[in-house]
């Protein structure tokens, strides 16, 4: 009896030690809906797996709501130990050298074992200083891919199993898709600024911004107004005017996949991230996945695409406990079946070799056709300094800035030259303010 | 009515009922939306009847779909909706009568810059000032707590000025007669003031509680701590879906039942509602 | 600015009633408010780590900037217009309304409601209605031969929003002009019916100019709610596009300091928003001071 007690006391006495013990450690994140929900599920489970630390996931609106609350706590000193911003505001965080916690260092003095080269290149080089070195750690990363609508293709009297792989395809698919009367128009695309722009001068390799695209340093101006760019607009807006292209809207272009599901357009160009939806919504036909499209007469092959979506920043000013949690858990987030998990449910990238390794090895590609377009896409020939990302101070305004000058286009007041000349003018204004600032 | 013509009264139906077809247009396709599955939501315009999906959507809303969200019980959130707006309600209206009071049956220095300090935040929109403000109440150490939500909206402008209005039209005999039997200013205000502000409190509790119950973007900031979400919070952070899809139909059947209680409010207490609204803002 | 001829004598006690309200005010309003006039002369970085005082650099781009200039234009447009709509329609449904005196009751309940609704949620379900795939209004504008584009129509665009931030300000309007119209003499409308005149004719020359006070009084409100209070509306439905064409001032203040983090020149447009709110909310104050000194 009185060792029982003693030994219930003892348990008692440790579930409350380890409980009181627990470091807790705030992750910030902008994941609303399902997404938000197994971001809550990866936390969980990591502290079931040890009683040291304790992540505490909150939810804190939109990206930019996430990055405005978090630099809004961080100039109150009540700032979160991790924080996910999305790839504009890349630019943002690197620049605040003395609010950062650059992710290799954290790993280093934690002594957690971190290799760049276990992470997929073009993903860790979107996040890397010029010296490599990793300064956040990639969490949700996607790349835009072409989504079509297999019904519609078949309808018009094309070949539902081969997507368009030039912008030529695109234009004679798309003119035979509405004359055909299978659709009301032949595309659409979320992301004008991400996917017909930065990517589309990616894929081309043609600069998007002097040095190296921005991650040269903060002089950097833009170069997005050379002819490929100019062509492409002027493109869109002769197909626009033609019926065959529609607009998605701003910013994300909500619209874009609106149109889709409701097979309005039988082509969208949409981040890899939103397969999973794709295929919950599109009830009544079947999709098919295929890379961008690409001129030919520009490139034979083009570069991979960039990423967008967002990594989590270390923030200064915690505790050594706190830190050496987050050290833990980030090596907990890169184990292969962590990242295998997320990247399945939700369509984002594999952020590590051997999370893209497990998936083949577990017959994931194969059982989920189109699951790997994004990754193959990002994955092929080599990067160049065009296609390696953009890194640009006060990019949230300059994406505002192309969406405007691309609807002034779409609206006629102004031609491809005009409105890509206008945006680079622009935005050249917010990077010298930017570099003043910082 | 002065005198009888049929013709311009059914005109006078006919603009109404037209009038209140498309002011509740909007609301309308809200509550259609909310019987359809998504597949039909997604497929082409909203169709103009119902659907077969009503239970189910609104199951889904007060059960699971919070959770599928990472968001806590539907219920939580009204709840904390209810104490916040109640909370805001109660707040603004103690301390405003009290100032009202002081800058209407008092004389004392700096009595008119008090007022135009008071006066001048009737509209200082939180968005302008939000950095700031955010700032001082962590320093005060008040984020994520029902203090740091509530307080900083109590301030009102507006109610101080309804008071100072009202009591401006009470008749200077009522003070004088109190003073006659020697009431001090604080039983004056009691047994006299508060009395007769009865309507207007009631009025500017109706008013003051939709005000509440629809605050959106300072709870989302000063509190980090889910326990604390509103149903405004958890509606908007439905809709706020990146790279996937929003449950529309969801969206709208919980927006549905978080603009009830606000318009019940409304049309159950519209007398009061009206007299707030109208007869103490002149 | 009057008190009753008549006040209470003490010291202490006033300024005790009073600290609660000055106390939150100062702390939560006045001194943010500080705060932004000087974040206003200064560039600093989004976290806070360096500051240079820039004098009046923000302001000077600002005036020297077409979009702003434009931005400000466009509030004024934007503002007239719902206070406009919303005041015409709510004086027409209030002159209806009060022609009614058994059914009356039952219209101003369906009417009053609106301004019970979320701004955020009267966004979302505006957005959803406009929206140029699954929305009711541009498929039934379609059949009428209207192409219904607001993603690139700037004129469509602002024509939403102005529809939209007047809807929920409707029925604010028309409950003011039932009151003020409810307490127009019935003997004065009575005589004009004897000498003749008609419905239309005594709500001209009757009805509205006893009016006016209220409609002085709604149009300063209303051009108050346009300009701060339909910030959610904004950016649930157009998000400030196409190119600009429905970005308000405060839509800018919130796009280049909370979204661009751009804080100097948003604090800087906050100043100059606080001034414009300043000099309205005297306008209104001298105004309802008059009229309370009737």
């Amino acid at each position: 009896m009185f060792k029982k007690l003693t030994l219930a006391a003892a348990a008692l006495a440790l579930s409350a030690t380890t409980s009181l013990a627990a470091t807790e450690i705030t992750w910030w994140h902008a994941m609303g809906g399902e997404l938000g929900k197994k971001l809550e599920e990866i936390a969980t489970k990591f502290n079931e797996s040890q009683s040291e630390y304790k992540v505490v996931p909150v939810y804190k609106g939109s990206y930019p709501e996430t990055l405005t609350a978090a630099i809004a706590a961080f100039r109150a000193n009540q700032q979160p130990a991790i924080v996910q911003v999305f790839e504009v505001g890349t630019g943002t965080m690197m620049a605040a050298k003395g609010a950062v916690y650059p992710v290799y260092k954290l790993m280093k003095d934690e002594g957690e074992s971190f290799d760049p080269k276990s992470f997929l290149a073009p993903v860790v080089g979107y996040y890397s200083d010029t010296q490599g070195n990793i300064l956040s750690l990639p969490f949700n990363s996607s790349t835009p891919i072409l989504y079509y609508n297999k019904d519609v293709f078949k309808k018009a009297g094309l070949d539902p199993e081969v997507a368009p792989k030039t912008w030529k395809d695109v234009e004679d698919y798309s003119k035979k898709i509405v004359s055909s009367g299978a659709a009301k128009c032949g595309f659409t695309s979320a992301w004008i600024t991400w996917v017909q722009t930065e990517n589309l001068s990616a894929l081309h390799d043609q600069p998007f911004g002097t040095l190296e695209n921005g991650f040269g340093g903060l002089k950097t101006q833009f170069t997005f107004n050379g002819p490929v760019q100019v062509k492409h607009w002027a493109n869109l807006k002769k197909w626009q005017d033609e019926g065959l292209f529609k607009y998605g809207g701003p910013v994300g272009g909500d619209n874009a996949a609106t149109m889709f599901y409701a097979q309005e357009c039988a082509m969208t160009m949409n981040s890899s991230a939103g397969r999973a939806g794709v295929i919950n919504n599109a009830k009544t036909f079947t999709p098919g996945f295929a890379p961008l499209p690409y001129y030919d007469d520009v490139t034979k092959e083009p570069k991979n695409s960039i990423i967008g979506g967002a990594t989590l920043w270390v923030l200064n000013g915690k505790d050594k406990a706190t830190y050496k949690g987050v050290a833990k858990f980030f090596t907990y987030l890169s184990r292969p079946e962590v990242q295998a998990d997320w990247h399945q449910y939700t369509g984002y990238l594999p952020i590590t070799n051997a999370a893209y390794d497990l998936g083949k090895s577990q017959g994931y590609y194969d059982k989920n056709p189109g699951s790997d377009v994004g990754i193959k896409q990002i994955m092929r020939g080599t990067p160049s300094p065009n296609s390696k990302g953009v890194r640009f101070g006060n990019f949230t305004q300059v994406r505002t800035i192309v969406d405007e000058e691309f609807q002034a286009l779409l609206a006629g007041k102004k031609d491809a030259k005009q409105a890509l000349d206008s945006a680079v003018e622009r935005g050249n204004k917010l990077l010298r303010e930017f570099e003043a600032a910082n | 009515m002065v005198e009888n013509r049929p013709f311009l009264t059914f005109l006078t139906h006919a603009f109404l009922i037209l009038g209140f077809a498309v002011v509740a247009l909007p609301v309308y396709v809200a509550i259609i939306a909310s019987t359809h599955d998504i597949a039909t939501l997604m497929s082409g315009p909203v169709p103009l009847w119902p659907g077969s999906h009503l239970i189910e959507n609104y199951s889904m809303i007060l059960t699971s779909a919070s959770a599928a969200n990472g968001l806590p019980n539907y219920s939580h959130m009204a709840l904390n909706s209810l104490i916040m707006a109640v909370v805001i309600t109660i707040g603004k209206i103690s301390i405003s009568i009290l100032s009202a009071f002081a800058i209407v049956y008092f004389r004392f220095p700096f009595r008119q810059l008090a007022f135009w300090i008071i006066f001048v935040t009737l509209m200082l929109p939180v968005e302008v000032r939000i950095m700031p403000t955010y700032k001082i109440v962590a320093d005060l150490g008040m984020l994520n707590s029902w203090a740091g939500l509530t307080i900083p909206l109590i301030a009102s402008a507006t109610a101080t000025f309804l008071f100072r209005q009202f009591f401006m039209t009470i008749p200077d005999e009522m003070l004088e007669a109190a003073r006659v039997d020697g009431a001090g200013p604080m039983k004056f205000f009691r047994d006299i003031l508060l009395p007769l502000s009865r309507t207007n409190i009631g009025a500017l509790c109706v008013i003051l509680f939709i005000y509440g119950w629809v605050q959106y973007l300072w709870p989302l900031l000063v509190t980090t701590d889910p326990g604390y979400y509103t149903l405004m919070m958890g509606m908007k952070r439905m809709v706020t879906v990146q790279d996937g899809v929003i449950q529309w139909q969801l969206v709208m059947a919980g927006s549905v039942l978080a603009m009830l209680p606000p318009i019940l409010i409304v049309i159950f207490m519209q007398r009061l509602f009206i007299r707030g609204l109208t007869e103490t803002e002149k | 600015m009057d008190t009753k001829k008549t006040t209470f004598d003490s010291r202490l006690l006033p300024y005790l009633l009073l600290a609660p309200q000055l106390f939150i005010t100062l702390v939560f309003f006045i001194w943010p408010a500080a705060q932004a006039v000087k974040s206003s002369f200064e560039r600093e970085d989004p976290f806070g780590l360096s500051t240079t005082f820039v004098g009046l650099l923000h302001y000077q781009r600002l005036f020297e900037d077409p979009n702003y200039i434009d931005a400000l234009i466009r509030t004024a447009v934007f503002a007239v217009s719902v206070t406009a709509l919303s005041m015409v329609l709510g004086l027409a449904f209030a002159a209806a309304v009060d022609r009614l005196t058994r059914t009356g009751r039952v219209y101003t309940t369906l009417l009053v409601w609106p301004y019970a609704v979320a701004p955020v949620v009267a966004g979302v379900l505006w957005w959803f209605l406009f929206n140029s795939t699954t929305g009711l209004m541009p498929f039934l504008l379609q059949k009428a031969g209207i192409r219904w584009d607001h993603d690139l129509n700037g004129t469509q665009a602002m024509i939403l929003i102005i529809i939209a931030a007047a809807w929920k300000q409707v029925s604010y309007n028309f409950l003011f002009f039932l009151a003020g119209l409810q307490s127009v003499p019935q003997s004065l409308m009575e005589a004009a019916a004897i000498d003749g005149s008609g419905p239309v004719k005594r709500f001209f020359t009757i009805s509205l100019p006893l009016l006016s006070p209220t409609t002085f009084f709604l149009f300063i409100i209303n051009v108050n709610y346009t300009m701060f209070d339909t910030f959610p509306i904004v950016d649930a439905t157009t998000v400030g596009g196409p190119a600009q064409a429905t970005t308000t001032l405060v839509y800018k203040v919130y796009q280049d300091g909370y979204l661009g983090l751009n804080l100097g020149s948003s604090s800087a447009q906050s100043v100059l928003l606080m001034m414009i709110v300043m000099v309205l909310t005297f306008v209104q104050f001298r105004y309802v001071e008059r009229r309370v000194q009737y």
